[in-house]
């Protein structure tokens, strides 16, 4: 469409065969524009518009357009909560894995061949796995008096009773960051990839010690990459649904377990339409909003 | 008055010797190419004076001292990339600011000095500019004054020029030249363009598999070449097999039917090497045939199958006339103008 826009002042002339050729893109684009709209624009106007629709334990869904459900979540502490929680264990998630994922990156890509490959593939082999497997490994290693781990430190004395694990937000922020890391370490790995081969020298012969190179030279460059990566871990983070499922069960809601929950067990899909459309909004501003930043921090450098 | 020694330094990267028996005597102030083709050792002999490289053997010696012993960001030595390797995130000025930064200059003087570097290399006003704002010429003078900037006791350039076009690369190469004669920076060269190692060197190493085939003058090494590989890589250069006749009274040497008094202190076969802008037509001389003729501006070129096989000459065009193509010709020079090497010695 901006290309149409762009030319059309350019070519003056000939304005019939420019029609012509004006509808072609449009033509070209529909198959996916029907796609696009069919399985993602309606659904998604049609879960807004049921956020607006009234619900009763014994009358159902009933099709109006009231405040009733937004109201809810305004006023009740119980949702600022959750939202809160939802928000801070993304945070996190997103924080371990910059840290943890970032250096991961680095020594990855100074490995020699054929470790560098295997390491690798050590590390982006998660991503094969299904997340309800890789969740259900950490409830097994952690998971009460039976957890293998739990048992094993118990057995040695050196705690008396099992680490809280399950049910807890440290677990899920955990096992999140677990399964989000190939994300941030593939990121950063692309970032590197740019970086020029001779710069460590370039700075080591201008008299600059390891430190100063990683923190002058080396960080400010994948810096761009981080960021990229917690974009996506954090968004991935903030919507994910098994892992908070596994490990933080009924008892330690996030927005989407509670949107599930209202969904499937209280039927109450207004309120959970309301969560989910909620959940998508905040993460859409703030997805857009820390890229509009970056891209503004960046662009002279990048571009 | 040696500056920069290297002594027998060699370099093995598993059971391949990359760098062997490499000894050279800088002194202060020259300007040093490395000259061959690719893969024959260049980088990595730059590097072990880097100090990116540990030698396998042998020792490096700046002013005397063993280098070897000094971790390369202790070494004060300014290197240019051939890729430049500048810091995208810096602007110009914090590039060229960097090895001072380290090297805790105060802010003030800091600034004057990149400035001042900066207008050296003729970029006063790209101050604030990101590297990938910069064409590549621009970029490649950020990375001299970078390098400079620092006042090395030694300059090193790996291959600096060979990612600019050819009219960008002969500016450079004479401000390069002008640069380094008013400091007086003792500068190394790694190339394998060997017009640059001619037009700016005060002495060319011509290095092939790891070894040194000769240290000389630009002129030396054109026209005394120590090995064949040398009067090859060099420019073209015709080369001819011929004896030496010690039956007459004063010793003749003799290619075909050509001959000349033999210079004392040579015996048995041996090679004679002859430029082709050096060989002339005449009365006497070695028995040739024009084979092509090409006309090229400024001088013609000529293909002849000698009795001693295909030469080549150089005549400039100074309007007299040329033998045309498939006349027989005299081929002759003068002593002084060819070199000799026994034969059988590479
Ligand atoms: N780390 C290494 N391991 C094994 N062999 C190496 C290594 N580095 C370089 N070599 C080999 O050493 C030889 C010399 O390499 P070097 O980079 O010094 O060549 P060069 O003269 O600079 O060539 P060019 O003009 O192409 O840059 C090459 O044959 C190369 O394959
Ligand atoms: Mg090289």
């Amino acid at each position: 469409m901006s290309a149409m826009v762009d030319t059309a002042p350019a070519h003056p002339v000939a304005p019939a065969r420019d029609e012509g050729r004006a509808s072609a893109p449009w033509a070209l684009a529909a198959p996916a524009l029907m796609l696009f709209l069919g399985v993602l624009v309606i659904p998604l106007a049609m879960t807004v518009l049921l956020s607006f629709h009234d619900w009763g334990q014994y009358k159902g869904i009933e099709p109006v357009l009231i405040l009733k459900n937004w109201h809810e979540i305004a006023t009740d502490p119980y949702y600022l909560e959750m939202f809160g929680r939802t928000f801070r264990i993304a945070l996190l998630t997103t924080l371990i894995t910059a840290v943890l994922g970032a250096p991961e990156a680095y020594i990855l890509n100074r490995m020699a061949g054929p470790w560098k490959s295997f390491f690798l593939l050590v590390i982006l082999g998660p991503l094969l796995i299904s997340v309800v497997a890789r969740t259900l490994g950490w409830a097994l290693l952690f998971g009460g008096n039976n957890g293998l781990v739990n048992k094993l430190l118990m057995s040695l004395g050196l705690i008396d009773a099992p680490l809280p694990f399950m049910f807890t937000e440290t677990g899920v922020v955990v096992a999140l960051a677990h399964v989000m890391m190939p994300f941030m370490v593939l990121s950063v790995w692309a970032a590197l990839q740019r970086l020029d081969p001779q710069i460590e020298n370039a700075a080591t012969s201008l008299g600059a010690g390891s430190f100063t190179i990683m923190r002058r030279i080396i960080m400010p460059q994948i810096m761009p990459g981080v960021l990229a990566g917690a974009i996506i871990v954090f968004s991935l983070s903030a919507s994910a649904f098994a892992t908070p499922a596994i490990i933080g069960g009924r008892r330690l809601k996030v927005a989407a377990t509670l949107a599930y929950d209202e969904f499937l067990n209280t039927l109450n899909w207004p309120l959970g339409a309301a969560v989910a459309v909620l959940l998508l909004v905040a993460l859409v501003l703030i997805v857009v909003g820390s890229n509009a930043l970056i891209e503004r921090r960046y662009a002279e450098v990048f571009r | 008055m040696s500056f920069l020694e290297l002594d027998r330094v060699g370099k093995r990267f598993g059971p391949t010797t990359v760098v062997d028996d490499f000894s050279l005597v800088v002194r202060k102030g020259e300007f040093i190419s490395f000259l061959g083709p690719s893969g024959c050792g260049k980088t990595t002999t730059l590097q072990m004076i880097a100090g990116f490289l540990d030698p396998s053997r042998g020792a490096i010696r700046l002013e005397g001292k063993d280098l070897t012993a000094v971790p390369p960001a202790k070494r004060g030595l300014g290197i240019v990339f051939q890729s430049y390797a500048l810091f995208p995130h810096l602007t110009a000025a914090e590039n060229v600011a960097f090895g001072l930064e380290m090297r805790r200059v105060p802010r003030a003087e800091r600034g004057e000095r990149v400035r001042a570097t900066l207008a050296m290399v003729g970029l006063e006003g790209f101050e604030e500019r990101y590297p990938r704002r910069m064409s590549g010429g621009q970029q490649q003078r950020v990375a001299l004054a970078r390098a400079l900037v620092i006042r090395p006791s030694v300059l090193l350039l790996d291959e600096p020029l060979s990612n600019l076009d050819a009219k960008l690369r002969e500016e450079m190469q004479i401000e390069l030249r002008q640069i380094q004669r008013n400091l007086g920076t003792t500068t190394i060269l790694v190339t394998h363009d060997q017009s640059e190692a001619m037009s700016l060197s005060d002495r060319i190493v011509v290095m092939s598999q790891g070894r040194i085939e000769q240290i000389g003058t630009p002129q030396e090494t054109y026209e005394r070449p120590a090995t064949t590989f040398v009067s090859q890589f060099l420019g073209k250069t015709n080369d001819f097999a011929a004896e030496i006749d010690r039956g007459t009274a004063p010793a003749r040497l003799i290619a075909g039917s050509w001959s000349a008094p033999a210079p004392p202190g040579v015996a048995g076969p041996v090679t004679i090497s002859v430029r082709p802008e050096r060989i002339g037509f005449g009365e006497a001389g070695l028995t040739a045939a024009v084979v092509t003729r090409i006309f090229q501006g400024n001088h013609w070129l000529f293909q002849c199958d000698s009795e001693c096989g295909p030469a080549i000459v150089i005549r400039q065009n100074d309007g007299t006339p040329q033998p045309a193509e498939g006349e027989a010709v005299r081929l002759t020079w003068r002593t002084e103008d060819m070199s000799l090497r026994a034969r059988g010695s590479v």
